[in-house]
């Protein structure tokens, strides 16, 4: 008798099940609008071209020992990816108040920093802290709190499907009513799944409350770079905070903006008040770094710290994550336009007023259904696409195909 | 001479997690848990250069999330190597490898599928570094036990202790079995003591092995795997955490693998690792899993490197057993050669263990510990002295 019979099988990861059910079909015109990675014009996959040249430069050097890192990552590392989302002048990293922690792609940052406010936040092992996560949010975002140990995760207001913007009064109405020193998860930019930011002043407003009302701000990054093709505006809402006093942690991921996905490169920022206090907190999440996975991989952090503190190379990572960038925004405005063109009903203003790899289309699950069954177009349930899937080939027919689901699908 | 790549230049050792820290140098031996070559740094296996330099260059290997359990190139020849390829369990499809964050990914994950059905961990006595039963804990199995292992009468193991403490052993229990290899005593059962241990583990206990030096041992990869395979011909289920690290000089790139022998149910199994793996690290790293699963390509090359790598430990604890025996006095050495691999104990007691750090610059392992791959030619004398020095003064 195995101990293991009484197992449930766990429902699929919707958005994998989703790319195998696309690579299944056999449909020539097939278009792949689900899962978040970059994609060219050719629908490829694409290395950077700075990536390459630091992965030969890697292959080829004698001097590089194979040891462990330290258990909190590759130093250099760690500094120059908080930089990056803290600002070359931030004043915290002046103050030596700023730490990190090199983790297994943004999801381990949000693992570790989930782990350590278990432990430590708001008391010892208070597990019944409330955690905020936005209504929609990254699917993966609950697991990773509620397996760390958190029992009591909340959705926070986020998207108004009416006017497909954001809640604004929601998200605050949510924020006053939260117990004082609940955990909020916020996107930094490009917000997964919606690609509906906060304005400036809207950020000013969120960051009031959560002044106020000592609420915690826990910034998922994933997108710094990418979304609106500048990195010191993509990390605005981040710079903000920090600027305001606040002591948060920032889930960085280097994932999409170095196309480095499967190597798995992310780092936890840590901003705290001042150095001792950051040190206190560092040297507890060594420890659970210790047993989650020891240390973390070599390659993808030495690829990008080589990057990131080599001037010519930091410029043509710039340009390359640009290049992705623009390229997201050209088929934005494109598919707008040809919707447009189409006389599609509805309005479609919220397809380039959205930012980074997704865009809440607002199409319902039945025209979904239809896009899907009868199409061949491959996006989520919830109508989010991923502008990167969209080419020049395939833009006439998915525009086509979407203005055909909103005029006989209801 | 010896297989290894070149020599790289020195780096700083900065790291306390391994033991302790100091630079390496004449007459100062500085105690790591990884293997050292006779330069004394750690070194790749003689194909990887090669290959991550392919893997550079390489226009066909394309950026995308990889499966949530890794390359299946690598957890096939990783499951293949730890169970050998005509495995009953792999035949009957009653086996499925998860590519993990290293040997405590593989740990970390392993616990947390299990905490379900099991209340208590059991580990070895010796192990003193509480790291791994705070990775059980972690993942929700709060109720850590010891079972005996290291026996200091015998400078081996207590085969009849560990028995009957695994016979009182509660239900519900998963024990921490140590392919050979275990740290930092370097003791090992014999193919007749598993044998034993295995009759016990039928009894409802749960064998979750560490297997992190295949091969380095006995210099065989079979003969390093034998407790595994054995458990598995008797029908148990099992799980198994593999590492990359020593046998590779991977220790960098964090090269490990969770082996799930079942009986049944393997797909609903193999569901609820998928998704205990995304609350953890989403998906492996590909860098370190694509050069194991290359070389894996063709298993001869690795068990050659093996073999080099297990013959110079040998070489030097008979070496360092010659110079102790010359040196005099009434203690045994016979224990140093029997055990292979990395790890020797011997039993020193806590001042002991002081003056060698205090007097000596000699750094060693808990409980008296030692890895014996950082000696070599230049601090064989030295340490063999020290050693001597230590047990016969007055302390």
């Amino acid at each position: 008798m195995s101990i293991f019979g009484e197992v449930p099988q766990a429902a699929p990861v919707a958005v994998f099940k989703l790319t195998a059910d696309f690579r299944e079909d056999q449909n020539p015109s097939k278009v792949n609008l689900g899962v978040g990675a970059y994609r060219t014009d050719e629908g490829q996959p694409w290395v950077l071209p700075v990536v390459r040249k630091v992965e030969k430069m890697i292959a080829d050097d004698h001097s590089l020992n194979h040891e462990y890192l330290p258990i909190l990552g590759l130093p250099e590392f760690r500094s120059s990816s908080s930089k990056i989302a803290l600002g070359e002048d931030s004043p915290a990293i002046k103050d030596t108040r700023v730490g990190a922690v090199q983790c297994l792609g943004g999801t381990g940052a949000l693992k570790i920093g989930a782990e350590f406010l278990r432990r430590w936040y708001n008391g010892t092992d208070n597990t019944k802290t409330p955690v905020y996560v936005s209504a929609p949010t990254w699917e993966n975002h609950n697991a990773v709190f509620s397996n760390a140990g958190f029992e009591d995760i909340r959705p926070y207001k986020y998207w108004d499907a009416g006017k497909r913007g954001l809640d604004l009064e929601g998200f605050l109405g949510d924020l006053e009513s939260a117990p004082d020193h609940s955990i909020f998860v916020l996107h930094a930019c490009a917000h997964n799944p919606t690609g509906t930011d906060p304005t400036q002043d809207q950020w000013k407003q969120i960051a009031d409350v959560m002044k106020q009302k000592s609420l915690f701000a826990f910034f998922d990054s994933a997108y710094q770079g990418f979304a609106s093709g500048n990195l010191d505006k993509d990390a605005w809402a981040v710079r903000y905070f920090v600027s305001q006093g606040f002591e948060l942690f920032c889930a960085q991921s280097f994932s999409k903006n170095f196309g480095l996905y499967n190597e798995r490169v992310g780092n936890l920022t840590v901003v705290a008040k001042d150095q001792d206090n950051l040190n206190r907190v560092l040297s507890q999440m060594e420890k659970i770094v210790r047993i989650t996975w020891s240390n973390p991989p070599s390659q993808g952090a030495r690829l990008v710290a080589i990057t990131l503190n080599t001037p010519e190379l930091f410029a043509e990572w710039k340009d390359n994550v640009k290049t992705m960038a623009d390229r997201v925004l050209l088929m934005r405005a494109q598919l707008k336009e040809k919707l447009k063109a189409l006389g599609t009903p509805g309005t479609w203003e919220h397809i380039t007023e959205q930012i980074g790899m997704f865009s809440f289309t607002g199409l319902n699950p039945k025209q979904v259904e239809y896009l899907v069954k009868e199409k061949h177009i491959y996006l989520m349930a919830s109508g989010r696409i991923n502008m990167c899937g969209l080419t020049t080939k395939n833009i006439d027919y998915v525009a086509e195909s979407i203005n055909e689901a909103v005029t006989t699908v209801q | 001479c010896y297989l290894y790549d070149e020599v790289s230049s020195l780096a700083p050792v900065n790291d306390l997690m391994h033991g302790h820290c100091c630079s390496l140098y004449n007459n100062i031996l500085q105690q790591k848990n990884e293997y050292v070559g006779e330069h004394g740094h750690t070194t790749w296996l003689p194909p990887v250069r090669k290959i991550k330099q392919q893997i550079s260059t390489d226009p066909t290997l394309t950026p995308k999330y990889p499966h949530i359990l890794g390359i299946p190139e690598f957890t096939r020849r990783a499951t293949q190597l730890a169970l050998g390829k005509d495995s009953p369990a792999i035949v009957e499809s009653r086996v499925f490898g998860i590519q993990t964050v290293g040997c405590t990914g593989a740990v970390r994950l392993g616990a947390e599928l299990l905490r379900s059905f099991v209340a208590h961990v059991f580990i070895s006595l010796s192990f003193l570094e509480d790291s791994l039963a705070g990775t059980f804990k972690a993942a929700g199995i709060e109720d850590v036990q010891y079972y005996r292992y290291w026996d200091a009468e015998s400078n081996g193991v207590c085969v009849e202790n560990m028995v009957l403490d695994l016979e009182n052993a509660p239900e519900q229990c998963v024990v921490v079995l140590f392919a050979p290899g275990h740290r930092p005593t370097g003791a090992e059962l014999s193919q007749e003591d598993w044998k034993r241990v295995a009759e016990v583990m039928k009894r409802q206990l749960f064998a979750f092995f560490l297997m992190s030096a295949q091969g380095l041992c006995s210099g065989s990869l079979e003969q390093d795997a034998w407790p595994v395979r054995h458990c598995v011909s008797l029908g148990l289920e099992l799980l198994c955490a593999q590492s990359f690290s020593h046998n590779f000089g991977l220790y960098g790139e964090r090269v490990g693998h969770l082996l799930c022998v079942l009986k049944q149910n393997l797909l609903a199994v193999q569901s609820q690792a998928e998704k205990l793996v995304q609350t953890l690290w989403s998906c492996p790293p590909m860098e370190g899993a694509r050069v194991v699963a290359t070389v894996l390509s063709n298993p001869a090359h690795l068990a050659d490197c093996v073999k080099a790598i297990a013959e110079r430990c040998m070489l030097i604890r008979e070496r360092l057993r010659e110079r102790l025996r010359l040196l005099g006095g009434p203690w045994q050495w016979d224990h140093i050669i029997k055990p292979g691999g990395l790890y020797c104990c011997f039993g020193l007691n806590t001042q002991q263990v002081d003056y060698l750090v205090q007097k000596k610059h000699i750094y060693l392992l808990p409980n008296g510990c030692l890895n014996v791959s950082a000696i070599n030619s230049r601090n064989l004398d030295y340490v063999a002295e020290s050693i001597h020095q230590a047990l016969s003064s007055k302390l």
